[in-house]
């Protein structure tokens, strides 16, 4: 082989990007994220809208006979759809970055010089607003039904606070499925009969003690019966400290486990 | 000379399957390679390695000097890549996914929106820039998709089988924003499965099956190296057809083909050809066309191969469909939907 030709003269070759650039592309990807959403105000309703027909389900038809009135049902039920809606919409992670690859976007953003990560983080700061977004929406149309917080406003912040550290800790699955899923309806139906049986397995919409003992067992370790414990007492009062600790280790758990795989399974891409 | 592009052994496999097998290639700065095979011959495979997005198990790979796997940071800001399908974000419209590009490439707001209206200015997407990408026509898109490599003004620009699935028009469009590419000294490599394609842009070509690359040269020198030009007699009347294809035969030493009122035959030696036309003339054969041309890359290919472009395809010979290779069934079976069956031209 003869001489290899440097870069052309007067073309900058840039170094790896420090942590501003990688911040900027983050920034860059979250917009890209986000913009269609102006395009498409529906999207937002979207996003929403089985979560609201979960919340008016529940209230209207259930509550009454599990609760005895709609109201108490409200009261309840409010935290632990609030904490179902988070953990299916921590899968829209998934589907994004599925699209993102069976459509090649994903291999574009990989050919630019850009910071590695940003592809995820970007994609992972988009959809954490997105999810604050769907806590006030759910919490609005709540309180216009009937709900009641009686704690204040630390007490609603420290709920976000809890549930998006728990979304983001569902992210590193939520990347993983979405970069070995084939398609995006695999990822559906895998969020689907994955998601569906473990919130309702938990004290987020009845109380436990009229399930089977065995049953019980599970709704007690079930990581979404401490989240929704957790909120129900940020949000109405009552003991926090226990339901919040267990969420949050569940949390660091679900990070410890998944985040080494779904790094590999993006490394394995390159 | 200088090369843009040096690659030397590159081999990747998926399970048993080498999608490449030991790959040299070298492309001088500012110009044109195409790489022609057919599905499934480790062309996509290729463009993904020298494009930093897949590593290579073995060989090695410098673009624009830079080694792809130790410095694909370099190399990733000098190329561009468009894929086999257009990689647009279809939720945005034309002007938000340049926009877009142009600020990950660290342009000033004003300068990304600048660079994305003269690029949709020169791809003819203006009017449809406001637009979400998920309306446009699949011409569009690829020239959008075009569009988006060009944002960082690439001197290396990789188009991996860029008109496959395009009406001729779509098609032709392209070629001449190819040539324009060419003409302003960016070195481009191409890959496609439309023999035609090759011939019409290509100042060089190279010939892939099964991982390897089994000829290159210009498309003349690839016509050549078969030894052959094509003779191709077609008589007034289709009764003549045997008789002018058992002189064709005798003549040339080896039977013809005969297909569409057509003979054809491989000339080796053109002072064969007066002798075919005095003995048809003998025999009271009037021919209503008679002509000596050089082969067509199809006929190339199949000498070279021993099969037609488009028989792999059937046969199942797809190395980057094996089992348990999810990043070569990139390799080629995306556009196995979009593809149509007009491979040999």
């Amino acid at each position: 082989m003869t001489a290899i030709s440097p870069a052309a003269p007067g073309v900058t070759v840039s170094a790896r990007p420090g942590v501003a650039a990688t911040m900027r592309h983050t920034a860059t990807l979250a917009w890209r994220s986000l913009v269609q959403i102006k395009h498409n105000p529906m999207e937002l309703l979207d996003l929403s809208v089985q979560p609201i027909m979960f919340l008016l389900l529940f209230t209207y038809v259930f509550g009454g006979a599990i609760a005895g009135s709609t109201g108490d049902y409200l009261q309840f039920s409010l935290p632990g759809l609030i904490a179902q809606n988070m953990l299916f919409a921590s899968l829209t992670t998934a589907i994004g970055l599925n699209t993102d690859i069976t459509k090649g976007v994903f291999d574009r953003l990989r050919s630019l010089p850009i910071a590695r990560s940003a592809p995820l983080t970007g994609r992972i700061v988009a959809d954490t607003l997105k999810q604050v977004w769907a806590f006030a929406l759910f919490l609005g149309l709540g309180m216009v039904l009937g709900f009641r917080v009686h704690t204040g406003v630390f007490g609603v912040i420290g709920a976000l606070a809890l549930l998006l550290a728990f979304a983001l800790a569902m992210s590193w699955p939520a990347v993983l499925i979405g970069l070995t899923a084939e398609n995006q309806e695999k990822v559906q139906i895998m969020a689907f009969s994955l998601m569906m049986p473990i919130t309702f397995t938990s004290n987020a919409f009845v109380p436990t003690a009229t399930m089977p003992s065995w049953l019980q067992k599970w709704a007690e370790i079930n990581p979404v019966s401490h989240l929704a414990d957790a909120v129900r007492g940020l949000l109405s009062g009552g003991p926090v400290a226990s339901s919040a600790t267990v969420s949050l280790l569940w949390a660091a758990g679900l990070a410890v486990v998944f985040a080494p795989l779904s790094i590999r399974a993006f490394r394995n891409r390159t | 000379m200088t090369y843009a592009i040096q690659a030397e052994g590159l081999a990747k496999r998926y399970g048993e399957t080498r999608a490449l097998d030991g790959v040299d290639l070298e492309v001088p700065r500012g110009r044109l390679l195409g790489v022609l095979g057919p599905n499934g011959a480790g062309k996509t495979t290729a463009v993904r390695v020298l494009a930093t997005l897949l590593r290579p198990d073995g060989g090695r790979a410098r673009v624009g000097g830079y080694d792809v796997v130790r410095q694909a940071h370099q190399v990733r800001s000098l190329i561009g890549l468009t894929g086999q399908y257009a990689a647009v974000d279809e939720t945005l419209t034309g002007v938000e996914n340049l926009v877009m590009i142009g600020r990950l490439l660290e342009m000033p707001r004003a300068e990304a929106r600048r660079r994305a209206a003269e690029l949709l200015a020169r791809f003819n997407l203006t009017e449809a820039g406001g637009r979400a990408a998920k309306t446009y026509s699949g011409g569009m898109r690829r020239r959008l998709d075009l569009a988006a490599s060009l944002v960082g003004r690439p001197q290396l620009l990789f188009l991996d089988e860029p008109t496959t699935g395009l009406d001729p028009r779509s098609r032709a469009d392209l070629w001449a924003v190819v040539r324009g590419l060419r003409d302003d000294g960016v070195t481009v490599l191409l890959t496609t499965q439309y023999l035609e394609e090759a011939d019409q842009l290509a100042d060089d070509i190279v010939v892939f099956d099964h991982g390897k690359v089994i000829a290159s040269g210009t498309s003349d020198e690839l016509k050549a190296t078969t030894g052959a030009q094509v003779l191709e007699v077609r008589p007034l009347l289709p009764s003549h057809l045997d008789v002018v294809a058992s002189v064709v035969g005798d003549v040339l030493g080896a039977a013809p083909e005969v297909a569409g009122g057509l003979v054809s035959g491989s000339v080796r030696d053109p002072a064969l050809v007066p002798s075919i036309v005095r003995r048809l003339d003998d025999l009271g054969v009037v021919a209503a066309e008679l002509s000596l041309r050089k082969s067509s890359l199809d006929e190339v290919f199949l000498a070279l191969t021993g099969h037609r472009a488009e028989e792999s395809e059937s046969a199942g010979d797809r190395p980057g469909d094996g089992p348990g290779s999810r990043a070569g069934a990139h390799d080629d079976t995306r556009n196995g939907t979009a593809r149509k069956r007009e491979v040999a031209i």
